[in-house]
């Protein structure tokens, strides 16, 4: 790793003050897990690294009717997973922290951290950049190994696939992030965090560089919500998911009375599924109608040459998930 | 070079030194204090080789700042012994032939260590489940999880002879 000088403040007004407002001069340091694997392939090189862990109000989970869920930026994985309420309250959310293979991981790795890491994509990590251009400007996915690639929101220029695992969870509830930066606090949707880069100076989240993301708030569990996130994956164990899906519904009786259908890891930002939705809306979850609404959401699903086969994952992770959540349980 | 003195508390002991902020655990436990018994991996924390414990819990020594850890008990496989003897899982991998190459090793016992403090009496599965960040490309596993449902056994054997022993 190149040198850089460290600086742990206690407050959030200083850890803003000690960031840049220009990309690539300092960083923000939670879990590391992904900061460091960035710093050691030199794909960031900040003069300055700026640790968050000591400030106190981005710490702690409080969960309490009718305010719902608030998880501070810097909990951990393991954390979420030992929080009874959570487990009680938000099964789709633990099983997406669940996935996040590896308890050293899960040990280190935070809830903000999950959100803001940067795409796995293997020509971003090589140095080509998030839109991974040649120099002659021609993408590199679309010509090379794209087997890991997006099949959804992928007309270009970007092609990497969001790696969160907890968005699409964090969605399908309808979760909102705060966050802090030189102007005060402001509050946005997850779903609105996530964006598709257009050029190489933009970013793939909704961040200033010198604004932190504080907390996550997630609406209290609706009655008659059932939810669950399914994951395909090649391993068990150390891997990234291939295709994941998050769903929550509200049923009335058998009925689906609102869906939210959220895949992960198939397109450049967490992708919601209206069509999905639209598909369970109003009817009572039977196989065919999982399947339909599987159906759905990969119905605009393309493949860049080496991905064909994430689109069938992809439908097999939405009807699982869907019919994990009906099916009331609480395991993978 | 942003260079500060740091008290690391490493397998009991306190460590004071000078360290670049940049430089990681485990090139501190393995440069600064020799303690070669880390094992340097993949350095993207994707292979469990450089698993250490701090305050028991495993985590990655290669994504890990030593800035970050003053006042932490930190445990490495070196540390391991107690009393001058080596710990049941050290004694079960080497009779159970649970080491080939030995590379992943020192990683694998240190994160059953931290199940067995937790869970004295786990299933199989949740040894495979605790396990499941520790890459080993030569045993196929099997030999481990045997080797630490031995070590479990033992611990359970020794604990009842205490208790009759008292009784």
């Amino acid at each position: 790793m190149r040198a850089f000088e460290y600086v742990s403040p206690t407050t959030k007004e200083q850890a803003v003050a000690l960031l840049s407002s220009t990309w690539g001069e300092t960083e923000i340091l939670a879990g590391g897990t992904d900061l460091l694997a960035l710093l050691k392939d030199d794909i960031v090189r900040p003069r300055r690294v700026v640790n968050i862990k000591e400030i106190a109000e981005l710490r702690g989970i409080s969960f309490s009717m009718p305010a719902g869920l608030r998880i501070g930026a810097t909990v951990t994985l393991q954390e979420l997973l030992d929080h009874p309420d959570i487990a009680r309250h938000y099964p789709a959310l633990v099983q997406a922290a669940r996935g996040v293979t590896s308890p050293q991981i899960r040990n280190m790795g935070t809830v903000g951290g999950d959100l803001c890491q940067r795409p796995r994509c293997w020509y971003f990590r090589s140095g080509f950049g998030l839109l991974a251009r040649d120099e002659t400007g021609r993408s590199l996915v679309l010509e090379g190994d794209n087997r890991y690639h997006a099949i959804l929101g992928n007309e270009g220029p970007a092609y990497f696939v969001n790696p969160s695992s907890l968005a699409p969870a964090l969605i399908a509830y309808g979760a909102r992030l705060r966050i802090f930066g030189p102007r005060g606090t402001r509050e946005i949707p997850v779903e609105r965090f996530f964006r598709i880069p257009k050029s190489e100076a933009e970013r793939e989240y909704d961040l200033q560089p010198n604004e932190i993301v504080t907390e996550i708030l997630v609406p209290p569990p609706s009655a008659g919500m059932v939810s669950a996130t399914y994951e395909v994956r090649q391993r068990e164990a150390l891997d990234w998911p291939l295709a994941t899906a998050s769903v929550a519904l509200v049923l009335e009786g058998q009925r689906v009375r609102s869906a939210r259908v959220v895949l992960g890891h198939v397109a450049p930002i967490p992708w919601p599924s209206p069509e999905a939705e639209r598909a369970l809306l109003g009817k009572t979850v039977s196989e065919e109608v999982a399947q339909a609404a599987a159906n759905a959401a990969v119905q605009r699903a393309r493949s860049l040459g080496k991905n064909e086969y994430k689109i069938q994952l992809a439908r097999v992770a939405v009807r699982r998930a869907i019919q994990q959540a009906v099916g009331g349980g609480a395991r993978r | 070079m942003d260079v500060r003195l740091l008290t690391l508390n490493v397998n009991g002991e306190q460590h004071t030194l000078a360290v670049p902020v940049c430089k990681t655990l485990l090139e501190v436990l393995r440069e600064d204090l020799h303690l070669t018994g880390t094992k340097h991996g993949c350095e993207l924390g994707e292979c469990g080789a450089c698993t250490v414990l701090v305050d028991g819990e495993p985590i990655l020594s290669c994504l890990a700042l030593p800035i970050e850890l003053e006042g932490r008990e930190i445990l490495t496989i070196e540390g391991l012994m107690e009393g001058g003897r080596p710990h049941p899982l050290q004694i079960a991998f080497a009779e159970m032939g649970a080491v080939q190459c030995g590379y992943c090793t020192p990683g694998v016992v240190l994160s059953a260590k931290a199940l067995l403090d937790r869970n004295p009496m786990p299933t199989r599965q949740e040894i495979a489940e605790a396990l499941s960040g520790n890459l080993c490309r030569c045993t196929g596993y099997i030999q481990i999880l045997d080797a630490v449902e031995r070590a479990v056994a033992w611990v359970r054997e020794r604990r009842l002879i205490l208790e009759e022993g008292r009784s």
